[in-house]
């Protein structure tokens, strides 16, 4: 674990450079342990990393890094916490997802083997964030995983179910996008009024189903 | 309840406090005021809370018109209203406060004693443009309710406006991948883009050679300076994403985040490097000047 300041208010921890399965519990249990510190303003949870913002007026680098310290060496608590399952219907293929071709080229799958596939898998959500409430998902087969697109779309529709290399996504909102747009939900995934707003959360486990075969 | 009526929004007036804390792990973004510094003052001066909702105006201001009495302040930019600006003023009922292009920066901010009554969203009162979280930019017709939160007497007199100058380098301490980058970005001026929003300033000058290395994404802070692989450099600004994946060399200093909600397309900007101390230095500098409106 590493503590560095990247601002005059934030302080990046760091698990590391890579996305492992235990990166991703000492992301999750910062997040949560550092939730209502005092002078503490945003966590931004990532793959790896955590950032934390804060107060510069009541709070510095040291004392910030002296309450990550002390809630990372305290024992993590026992007992299975509950995860929640969002099941997400998806309209694959055609306008929906154009870029199904594509990854069944790279993949070198039939585009219906690709569907089955990515609905077989259990994803999870690594973490909420890019542009409101953006679930990153990782469980995607590797098969699966195809580059993104050399140009970004300028719009993508809101509800675009997408791969980026190895991981998986789903655009809560129209927005311009890089990734590969396999097809596309209508399920609401950031509600302005939710409370709180994103239909997936961070640890969340996430299938796809096809729409209509539910 | 006394309102105010939008008799024209100007080209972009929205609804702003200091934002909307606490929901970046869920991928929501902070937004706020653009040059909150003078939000906070405008506040001060007529006597609210300083994270009171009130109106930011953005190159070209509109024109509000109160039903009843009230107590304004007018800070940042001069929009050219024709009031003292870094003042409470007191606003009779009909009159219509009349702003046009700024004189100055980017940004004007008012203040109403009592602050704005609208819906919060997610705690705050700021309207984030790009996704629409609390609201839209204001429209013609639109009507305001003022609301009756003052905690303080407004002040009396004309203020001093900020300490420091709009014009000047930005100052930044190193950011999280500052390893990988030499010192291009302090050796040449760059021009603020059209292109510029509250999610960014986006830059123009000579390229940062874009750093080998991969990174993961990893959350991004409020100032951060990114260079994407074109080198051209984007400054995260208030409705800046929670998390990216570009390499980040710098990042602006608190003291001077007002300084980019005034910074206009085509301005000139530069940076200087300071060491963490004097960031907070100079920090602890402004809050004392700010507190001096009270």
């Amino acid at each position: 674990m590493t503590l560095r300041p990247v601002s005059d208010r934030s302080l990046l921890v760091s698990f590391g450079d890579e996305i492992s399965p235990e990166a991703h519990r000492e992301v999750v249990r910062l997040t949560h342990a550092l939730q209502g510190v005092r002078g503490i303003l945003s966590l931004h949870p990532a793959f790896a990393s955590v950032l934390v913002d804060f107060d510069p007026r009541v709070r510095d680098h040291a004392e910030i890094a002296a309450q990550v310290r002390e809630r990372l060496d305290a024992p993590a608590a026992s007992g299975a916490v509950e995860r929640r399952t969002v099941e997400i219907p998806v309209r694959f293929g055609g306008d929906d997802g154009p870029d199904l071709d594509d990854v069944a080229r790279h993949s070198g799958l039939a585009p219906e083997r690709v569907i089955e596939r990515f609905c077989a898998a259990r994803f999870e959500v690594c973490f909420v964030g890019f542009a409101t409430c953006f679930p990153y998902l990782g469980g995607l087969p590797p098969e699966l995983a195809t580059p993104r697109l050399a140009a970004p779309r300028k719009w993508v529709p809101e509800g675009s179910v997408a791969i980026a290399g190895r991981q998986a996504g789903v655009y809560p909102l129209a927005s311009p996008g890089g990734w590969r747009l396999i097809g596309r939900t209508s399920l609401r995934l950031f509600d302005r009024n939710g409370e709180p707003p994103p239909l997936l959360r961070m640890d969340d486990r996430a299938i796809f189903v096809p729409e209509g075969r539910r | 309840m006394n309102r105010i009526h939008v008799v024209s929004p100007g080209l972009l007036t929205t609804v702003q406090d200091l934002g909307r804390f606490g929901w970046a792990h869920f991928g929501v973004s902070a937004s706020g005021a653009a040059d909150a510094l003078a939000l906070r003052a405008g506040n001060l001066l007529v006597g609210n809370a300083e994270n009171a909702a009130a109106l930011e105006m953005t190159l070209l201001g509109g024109a509000f018109e109160f039903e009843a009495d009230a107590v304004i302040a007018l800070t940042g930019s001069d929009f050219g209203a024709g009031l003292p600006l870094w003042s409470a003023v007191e606003v009779r009922a009909g009159e219509t406060v009349r702003c046009g292009p700024t004189r100055s920066g980017a940004r004007g901010y008012l203040a109403v004693r009592g602050g704005l009554a609208v819906e919060r969203a997610m705690g705050s009162a700021s309207v984030h443009v790009a996704t629409g979280v609390g609201g839209r930019p204001l429209q013609k017709g639109d009507v305001l309710p003022i609301g009756e939160e003052a905690v303080r007497k407004p002040r009396v007199g004309q203020a001093a406006p900020p300490l420091g100058k709009r014009a000047g380098a930005l100052r930044v301490t190193p950011s999280a991948q500052a390893d990988w980058f030499g010192d291009e970005l302090y050796r040449g001026a760059y021009l603020v883009t059209e292109e510029s929003d509250r999610m960014g300033l986006r830059l123009r000058g000579a390229a940062i050679p874009s750093p080998a290395g991969h990174m993961l994404t990893e959350g991004v802070p409020l100032g951060a300076i990114q260079a994407p692989p074109d080198g051209q450099p984007i400054i995260l600004f208030v409705e800046h994403q929670t998390t990216g994946g570009y390499p980040k060399p710098a990042c602006v200093i608190s003291a001077d985040f007002w300084r980019l909600g005034q910074l206009r397309p085509r301005d000139e900007v530069r940076f200087e490097r300071v060491a963490m101390e004097r960031a907070m230095e100079l920090l602890r500098e402004q809050e004392k000047w700010l507190y001096g409106l009270v």
